[in-house]
């Protein structure tokens, strides 16, 4: 699906291109990003956190070094994950037993340890892919192809979680906030779900609506703070994400959320009228939930892409204080966008409990509200990209299941290799310089003579 | 990501590490290559046994752990395979189970009451396939799980008697991790240890961080935190307590900690120890460990493995109890001057009188048998 590609896309990846219109937006950004305090062109109260710090830039030109590492090349993320699978295969055969027996006699014959880190490396991954994609030992089709539905399955949550935080880093803002979102969305959900007794139909569509409404209040809570006190949202989102999650322990420990006759802290498992219907049959987990997350990112690119009210988030994010001077309410579409982003995890909640879980634990939001910002990250901000990424970091996760069976490999492995994505991410040249794509190393003279636009964040 | 925030190095010495490393790969790689053809021949059993974590993975040092080392012994002594998967969040619960299923797991054990709904629904679909769940059980009896279960407070109640009967200032206190059933037991039996002493003696043993009568007390809110634990620990001692007992995995380190300064200052503390014998296990507060209540979790996963194996799987659940030694209080170690011989020959009849029937033990966390 072909994403409207919006004017902060620098072609970056090129080496040094010709100057046209997105350079000149790009430099126009630069100064303006410089300029602008984060108080929404003044429409808020200056906090006390100064403006630099307040979004994590340098004084200068950083404004566009954290657009580009939001909304950076595509090849990048490609680069990206082929690196850090690279660089976690090397750590698999460091682990591997055979690699640090051969590593005893390397001088007397190297190709055996150097087939033993290649056997290591390869075996994990193919059973990576079998976990997540395609097993072909499996009892006929349906069963060869389970990997794939369970990909799909971990993917639902990661989706609209990622969705929820590419749509506020459009804005301009850094919403760590998706878990504490998806925690109270669950509460919500849950408990709807496990206290009414609804008829069947009406049951889960409230359930839904719960768990979008916690999901939003809660994200446009932060928001509404931002937008008229200025205090930044990264402090508030972590906040509340811990407020959510001490408050789910402390519901957990009443016993309204316990089940009859028990103290351990875990819900009522939800009426089977409150769940996600099970798509392709009670064989796969996969659930309703990932055709609503489809629907969530052609609603989120359409918003984007399409709609006015997208228009001004983007704008927002580009520069608030234009924005505000070209008669954007900054304020309005703060906490909009905020709102709306927390709907979206909420969804990833309702997925949760209505999805996989069907029950309210302390564990509910898992770290997918985390994953999320990955997540957004590889996805470039936008909506396909996020929806591509999610499925990525599904595959992982359900892969890794059978990569510890198969062959004993440490599931954390799964983690390094998300974890090094993101690090990759943040360092486009870094990349480039691995794969020798970095043209300006040679030509610092030429590079420098045309213009800002074509130099990538960071290495300037 | 806890374990691995937690360790901190100098850059000193990573630098010396790393020299090292090197130095040794150069040496250790100078071995002579080995001829083709020699490969071990490994245990000829097909029984396969696997283990779920819980999302404290298998390095807890409390259940998982314990839960595993049993396991990975009968791999050794009866020559099966084992299969282990950890449960990073509790959305991996059921793929993981569903896995081992499909592994071909003939047993398949899983740690703590999380993962109860997920074990009963791969138990229910796949009925020719054996489970066993450690520290939970269910209501309604399911024909191929196997709970795993312990009335700790029988053994906690000696330590409370013990605690009672060794205090120089007349005040205990225990604290726990999270206020949940498997934790709770535990402090029930030590307050009712420390009642049962004051009602035998005449005494009044002041006990700190838990009512039983109102079920509440003073918990850390996880099993991570260990500094909490540290100064819940500083609190208890600055209201008197000279014996603490932490129910809190790990955190129980942070209460070690704090004692063991307390005992560098020149106080007279000692700590009790929870699941395993921690003499053994947190050697670091050796000169403190007055006893431990130990859940012999090992031991009872080899049984039940055993049973399997043979083809004598049931579903009655394993209470582990005094009488079967599935629970049990540590030797005294070190401290065992310290304990009265009187007090001792007190403990040994209170465990006879509670393996017999005339002592009952009882809280609310109780498994039902």
């Amino acid at each position: 699906m072909p994403d409207q590609q919006s004017p902060e896309h620098t072609p970056d990846a090129q080496p040094a291109p010709p100057p046209h219109d997105s350079q000149e937006t790009a430099a126009g950004e630069q100064t303006a990003a410089a300029v602008a305090v984060d108080t929404a062109g003044g429409a808020m109260q200056p906090s006390a956190v100064p403006g630099t710090a307040q979004s994590g830039q340098l004084p200068g030109d950083s404004g566009t070094v954290l657009r580009r590492i939001f909304t950076g090349s595509g090849m990048v993320s490609v680069l990206a994950v082929l690196l850090a699978l690279i660089l976690g295969g090397l750590l698999i055969a460091s682990t591997d037993k055979q690699v640090a027996s051969t590593a005893g006699y390397f001088f007397a014959r190297p190709t055996d340890m150097l087939a033993a880190v290649w056997n290591a490396a390869t075996r994990s991954y193919i059973a990576l892919f079998q976990g997540s994609v395609f097993n072909p030992r499996g009892n006929g089709l349906a069963a060869q192809f389970a990997p794939l539905m369970e990909t799909l399955t971990i993917a639902t949550p990661l989706i609209t979680a990622g969705l929820g935080v590419a749509l506020a880093f459009r804005a301009g803002l850094f919403n760590i906030g998706a878990q504490g979102q998806i925690i109270v969305a669950g509460i919500l959900a849950a408990w709807v779900g496990f206290a009414l007794h609804l008829p069947v139909g009406l049951h889960l569509l409230l359930v839904l609506v719960a768990g979008i409404v916690g999901g939003a209040l809660w994200g446009g809570l932060a928001g509404l703070l931002k937008a008229r006190t200025g205090a930044h949202e990264v402090i508030l989102t972590i906040m509340f994400n811990y407020i959510a999650l001490y408050f789910l322990r402390y519901l957990l420990n009443t016993p309204a959320f316990q089940r009859p006759g028990e103290s351990n802290p875990i819900s009522p498992i939800l009426d089977p009228s409150a769940v996600y219907p099970q798509i392709l049959g009670s064989q796969y987990r996969l659930h309703l939930g990932f055709i609503l997350a489809i629907g969530a990112t052609v609603l989120v690119w359409w918003l984007l892409n399409r709609s006015t009210v997208g228009f001004e988030f983007r704008a927002v994010g580009a520069n608030p204080k234009a924005a505000q001077t070209a008669g954007i309410n900054v304020s309005r579409s703060t906490i909009l966008v905020m709102a709306i982003a927390g709907g979206l995890a909420g969804m990833s909640g309702v997925a949760q409990v209505a999805g996989t879980e069907k029950v309210l634990t302390d564990g509910v939001a898992a770290t997918y509200g985390f994953d999320a910002i990955t997540v957004a990250l590889l996805g470039r901000s936008t909506p396909w990209g996020t929806f591509a990424a999610g499925l990525l970091f599904g595959a992982f996760r359900a892969g890794a299941v059978q990569m510890q069976i198969q062959t004993g490999t440490p599931i954390d492995i799964v983690l390094v290799v998300q974890s090094l994505i993101v690090l990759f991410i943040a360092a486009p040249p870094l990349v480039r310089a691995v794969f020798g794509l970095n043209p300006r190393r040679r030509k610092p003279a030429r590079a420098a003579k045309s213009g800002q636009a074509a130099t990538t964040g960071g290495a300037a | 990501m806890k374990k691995s925030l937690r360790a901190s190095f100098k850059r000193g010495s990573m630098a010396g590490v790393a020299t090292l490393g090197a130095s040794a790969l150069v040496l250790t790689g100078c071995g002579a290559a080995p001829e083709a053809g020699s490969t071990a021949s490994a245990g000829a059993s097909d029984y396969t046994g696997c283990i779920v974590s819980d999302s404290g993975g298998f390095d807890d040092q409390s259940f998982n752990q314990s839960s595993y080392e049993g396991l990975k012994k009968t791999e050794k002594d009866l020559g099966i395979k084992v299969n282990q998967i950890e449960s990073k969040t509790n959305n991996d619960f059921e793929p993981n189970l569903r896995a081992m299923v499909t592994a071909g797991c003939n047993l398949t054990i899983t740690v703590g009451f999380l993962l109860g709904d997920a074990t009963k629904a791969q138990a229910t679909a796949n009925p020719d396939k054996h489970f066993a769940i450690i520290d939970f059980g269910y209501d309604q009896p399911i024909s191929n799980v196997k709970p795993i279960i312990y009335d700790t407070a029988q053994a906690a109640f000696l330590a409370g008697y013990l605690a009672a009967g060794t205090t120089k200032t007349g005040t205990v206190a225990t604290f726990g991790g999270i206020k949940i059933p498997t934790v709770t037991i535990f402090m029930d039996g030590y307050a009712d240890g420390v009642k049962y002493y004051n009602e035998q003696k005449g005494k009044n043993v002041k006990l700190l961080g838990w009512n039983k009568d109102a079920q509440d007390g003073s918990f850390t809110g996880d099993f991570e935190k260990q500094d909490v634990g540290k100064q819940l620990t500083k609190n208890f001692l600055d209201q008197g307590a000279d014996i603490v007992m932490p129910v809190a995995g790990p955190v129980g380190k942070g209460a070690g900690a704090a004692l063991n300064e307390a005992k560098a200052a020149g106080k007279d503390v000692k700590l009790i120890w929870v699941d395993s014998d921690g003499y053994l296990t947190a050697p670091d507060y050796k000169g403190i460990m007055l006893s431990s209540v130990m859940k012999q979790m090992g031991e009872a996963v080899e049984t039940v493995v055993t049973e399997d194996k043979d083809g004598k799987f049931n579903s009655t659940p394993y209470v582990g109890t005094l009488a079967n030694d599935g629970v049990q209080l540590a030797p005294f170690h070190d401290l065992d001057s310290q304990v009265p011989a009187e007090l001792k020959s007190d403990l040994e009849k209170i465990k006879k009188d509670i393996i017999d029937g005339k002592l009952k033990v009882e809280s609310a966390a109780s498994p039902k048998a």
